[in-house]
Formats: structure tokens, C-alpha cells, sequence
């Protein structure tokens, strides 16, 4: 069966193509988390969305990603919450939302007079906003206009075997087709630093990847622990470069065109690396939490939908964009097959070849970027981390392409 | 997709060159395997996603797997043992285990 060559999407005033229209109600603080998510829970509808941030102190990074998930692709409006006296920027993020073309309300809790106020003015103002993303137009969009992220949670000793190595055929695949993918966590790459190098498209760009391979081993070094579990370790996985190997299976065989920033959208189609590692010296802690804040930087440097590979079994999606879960291990997938999309684990029992997983990945893909509903979409999960960290932007080193966007 | 060792043996090898065999399914005590014409009986119960020792592996040895290194070995071990932390250790960064809040308190 071949793929069909366009699907459905919803056309921003911007010139980006989205393939959800999500309204999104922002927190921008802690202090507003509550009245935010009851605003959420009072919609009951599955399209309007909790995000946040809960830090009171200002962080360009925290802005910058906030700002792209608010103007993703997939997000037809924006409502922020402020409790008023926080650090964040709320004129400014309403500002560049408002430039984007998409309809955009703030709430002030201390201004609005308190929870019950809000949460009215709230419930009112995401009504209003569910109406103007309805207006937006719908076009066709070509496979050469997606984004797709990938990344992997809770591997165990046959992510490396099966799941990831299906990505990395889908990932090829969709490059062949024009399309932009990305692949990330530049902690779990160390050991795999020269082979990646090789495969940059420029000799700069290579270098510039293994400083940043050099980097996440200090930074994880400084901090003591890499990014290891011990969830890898009781599924079979020893060392971290053991684990690196098998997650750098995820992407393919393509040429790697770019090195890019969370938050920094890849400027052309092709493969990119994103360093997730924050740049200087160590503060503010580990460089993403949990995968969710993974997932999230995905979703800010443009990623449409995520493919989500896991040995042990993990159960999250995410707000703004579907997320497509890829299980390893035939053990995992028999005791939580209601939370996975794809069974890459019949690979070990003799089920299915390496293609053929690629291949269904693919064709879920193109479907789920058509609108079908991705299993962790259909138990409503809308995961959502943004913390604390610290980049410095890109060099011209690291996107040799610029074109196109 | 790899080959497997033996079809059938539940063991898979990854690469050529590797001298650790993964575990396509659990394997109990006392499995006989065949690990490249050899008859060995598993000494432990293996998971799925776990390494085998391909054959004898000494002290200070490499481990490869994909064909690529993947640490060194701690301890030594006969072919067809259970290859992971308790022998095998990173050549980069050390692994944590879930008492390692507790381990740290205890040293600070």
C-alpha cells in the first residue's frame, strides 16, 4: 500500500502547517497552575490543552519554548494565566503570539479578583478561542511539510534490536519523501560521537556535534549520574554507551544536516540532531528531568507528531502534538499492549522483519498526521515539562542549510 | 533483523565480531543453548533484552556488541553467563542502581 501523498492540515496565518488545532491554556507560574488546569477541566474537550511554567524567576530559554509552543504549527489559539507579580514576560510571549496571526488571551488573577473570577473569565475567553482556531482554513499538506521527532523512554536491552532500528528505517524513509525528522539527547549518544561525526554533511558540522557529545559527558559527569536508569539496567542494558548504541539506531542511515537548539526549528528537510545538553556550566540541574521535557523541546523546535520508543514500557503522550509509541520488548507489549501503537518486539519472536516494522511506523505516521488518533491521544494523556536551563544560540556551523522556512 | 545464534535457541547475535549473545525471550536455569556449535547449559535464568557470554571472557576484556564496544569487563566469566553490572562495567560513565540517593547520603 502506498502512502497517500497528502493529507488534511490546518493552514496558520503565519504560512505553517499544523496537523491539530489545539488550544492551549497556558500557566506562567505555579501560582496559576490551579486556576489554569480547572479552566482545562471545565472545557472538557480534549482539544483544549494544559502547558506551563512554574518558576517564578525569568528564563529566555522557559520564554523561547514557551513562545514555540505557542505558535506551533498544531496550536490554533492561547490563553495565559499569570497570577501577576512573576517574572515571565507576559506582554512580550502575548505580543509575538498576537504577530503570528493566532488569537491570544492573558488573565491576571491578581487583576481578574482572585480563583472564581478567573476561572469565569477563563472558561469564557477558551470558548471564544475555540471558536477563532475553528475559522482557521484547511488545506492539503504534502509528507515534505512534516516535522517528526523522535526519542526513547525507558529502554531496556531490545530497544537497540527492534524498536529503534524500525524508527531509523521510518526516518529514512520519510527523508526520501522530503520530509524533516530529528533525533536528540545528546547524553545518550556518548560513545557514538565519531560514527555521527562521519555522517554530517559538512566536515564543521561534524565537529560541532562531537564538542556537543564532549559536552553532555562533562555535564553528566559533573553531575554524577549519566542518563542511565535503573529501569535500563534490570531490562539487560549495563553501561551507558551500551545504551547510547541502540538509541542512535533510531536515526537511520540519512545524512545528518543540522545541529540544532531546543527550540530552533531545522531550517530545510533532512535529519538533525538536537543537543538537549544546556550550554556553560552546570546549573539549574539535570538537562530534562523526565522524557516529557524531551518531548516538549521536540515539540518547540516544530516536531508535527513524536515516534516514542520504549523496552520497558512507558505509557505518556503529550499536549500540542500526538505522540506514536514503538514498544521493544514482546514481554512489555503483552502486559501493556492498550498503551502502544506499534509491536516492534515480534521482531525477536519471528513475527516480522525490520522493514515491515519500518513500514508500519511509516504508514502510522502519514495516518496519524491525517487525524487518526494515536493510542496515548485516545487515553487522553497531554503530558507537559518545561523547566530551567541555559543555551547559547547556534552557531552557522551547525545549520549548514539554510533555506526554505 | 539479526541472526540467531542457533535458529530456536532464543539467543540472538548482533554483529559478527560481538562476544555477547542477547536474549530473544526468557531463558531459565539450566536452558542448554548451542553458542557456536557448543552445547553449554545456562548457569542463571537470562531475561529478555540480557547479554550471554559468547565465550570465556577475562578480566580487562572488552565487550562488543552492534559490533561496537560497549564496556569493560569487571570480573571474568565463562561462556554462557549472565553478562551486566555485576562484571561488566562503562568505559565513560558509571551506572547508578535505585539505592543510589541512600549511597550518597551515606557517604556525605
Amino acid at each position: 500500500m502506498n502512502a497517500p501523498a497528502t493529507f488534511s492540515s490546518y493552514l496558520r496565518a503565519d504560512g505553517r502547517k499544523g496537523i491539530r488545532n489545539v488550544v492551549l491554556v497556558a500557566y506562567l507560574v505555579e501560582c496559576a497552575h490551579h486556576v489554569a488546569r480547572q479552566i482545562v477541566s471545565k472545557a472538557d474537550d480534549p482539544s483544549i490543552q494544559l502547558v506551563g511554567f512554574a518558576g517564578c524567576y525569568p528564563n529566555p530559554y522557559a520564554f523561547r519554548i514557551m513562545e514555540q509552543i505557542a505558535t506551533h504549527p498544531n496550536v490554533g489559539g492561547i490563553l495565559f494565566v499569570s497570577l501577576g507579580c512573576e517574572g515571565f514576560d507576559r506582554g512580550g510571549i502575548a505580543r509575538l503570539v498576537e504577530a503570528s496571526g493566532r488569537p491570544v488571551e492573558t488573565l491576571v488573577i491578581q487583576q481578574e479578583g482572585g480563583t472564581r473570577a478567573t476561572l469565569d473569565a477563563g472558561i469564557a475567553a477558551v470558548r471564544r478561542l475555540r471558536e477563532q482556531a475553528d475559522q482557521v482554513p484547511k488545506v492539503q499538506m504534502a509528507l515534505s511539510e512534516l516535522v517528526v521527532g523522535t526519542i526513547c523512554g525507558g529502554s531496556d536491552g531490545t530497544s537497540g534490536i527492534t524498536a529503534n532500528p524500525a524508527v531509523g528505517v521510518c526516518f529514512d524513509e520519510l527523508i526520501a519523501e522530503g520530509a524533516t525528522c530529528i533525533f536528540e539527547e545528546t547524553g545518550e549518544l556518548i560513545g557514538c560521537e565519531q560514527v555521527m561525526a562521519d555522517r554530517a554533511i559538512t566536515p564543521e558540522l561534524g565537529a560541532r556535534i562531537e564538542q556537543a557529545v564532549v559536552k553532555a559527558e562533562r555535564y553528566y559527569t559533573t553531575l554524577g549520574y549519566g542518563s542511565f536508569s535503573p529501569g535500563n539496567s534490570d531490562g539487560g542494558l549495563t553501561t551507558q554507551e551500551e545504551k547510547s548504541l541502540g538509541a542512535y539506531s533510531k536515526s537511520g542511515n540519512s545524512p545528518i544536516s543540522g545541529l540544532i537548539k531546543p527550540g530552533e526549528v531545522p531550517p530545510a528537510p533532512g535529519l538533525y540532531l538536537m543537543d538537549v545538553v544546556p550550554d556553560g556550566e552546570v546549573r539549574f540541574g539535570f538537562p530534562n528531568i523526565s522524557d516529557n521535557a524531551e518531548i516538549v523541546e521536540l515539540i518547540a523546535s516544530g516536531s508535527h507528531l513524536v515516534l516514542f520508543t520504549t523496552g520497558r514500557g512507558s505509557v505518556v503522550g503529550s499536549a500540542v502534538s500526538p505522540v506514536i509509541k514503538i514498544c521493544a520488548n514482546p514481554e512489555t507489549y503483552d502486559r501493556l499492549a492498550g498503551d502502544m501503537d506499534v509491536n516492534a518486539g515480534r521482531m525477536l519472536r519471528g513475527e516480522a522483519s525490520l522493514g515491515e516494522v519500518g513500514r508500519e511506523i511509516f504508514e502510522l505516521v502519514t495516518e496519524v498526521a491525517g487525524g487518526r488518533q494515536s493510542v496515548s491521544e485516545q487515553l487522553g494523556h497531554q503530558e507537559f515539562v518545561l523547566t530551567y536551563k541555559h543555551f547559547e544560540p547556534s552557531g552557522p556551523a551547525c545549520m549548514p542549510v539554510r533555506s526554505g522556512r | 533483523m539479526p541472526e540467531p545464534q542457533q535458529p530456536g535457541s532464543g539467543l540472538i547475535l548482533l554483529h559478527s565480531d560481538d562476544n555477547v549473545l542477547i536474549a530473544a525471550r526468557m531463558l531459565a536455569a539450566g536452558t542448554a543453548v548451542s553458542i557456536d556449535g557448543m552445547n553449554v547449559a545456562l548457569p542463571t535464568a537470562i531475561d529478555v533484552g540480557h547479554k550471554v557470554a559468547r565465550r570465556a571472557l577475562k578480566r580487562g576484556e572488552k565487550v562488543s556488541r552492534y559490533g561496537a564496544p560497549i564496556g569493560t569487563m569487571s570480573e571474568p566469566v565463562a561462556q554462557g553467563g549472565h553478562v551486566h553490572s555485576h562484571n561488566l562495567k562503562s568505559d565513560y560513565i558509571p551506572a547508578h542502581d535505585r539505592n543510589a540517593v541512600h549511597q550518597s547520603k551515606e557517604e556525605g
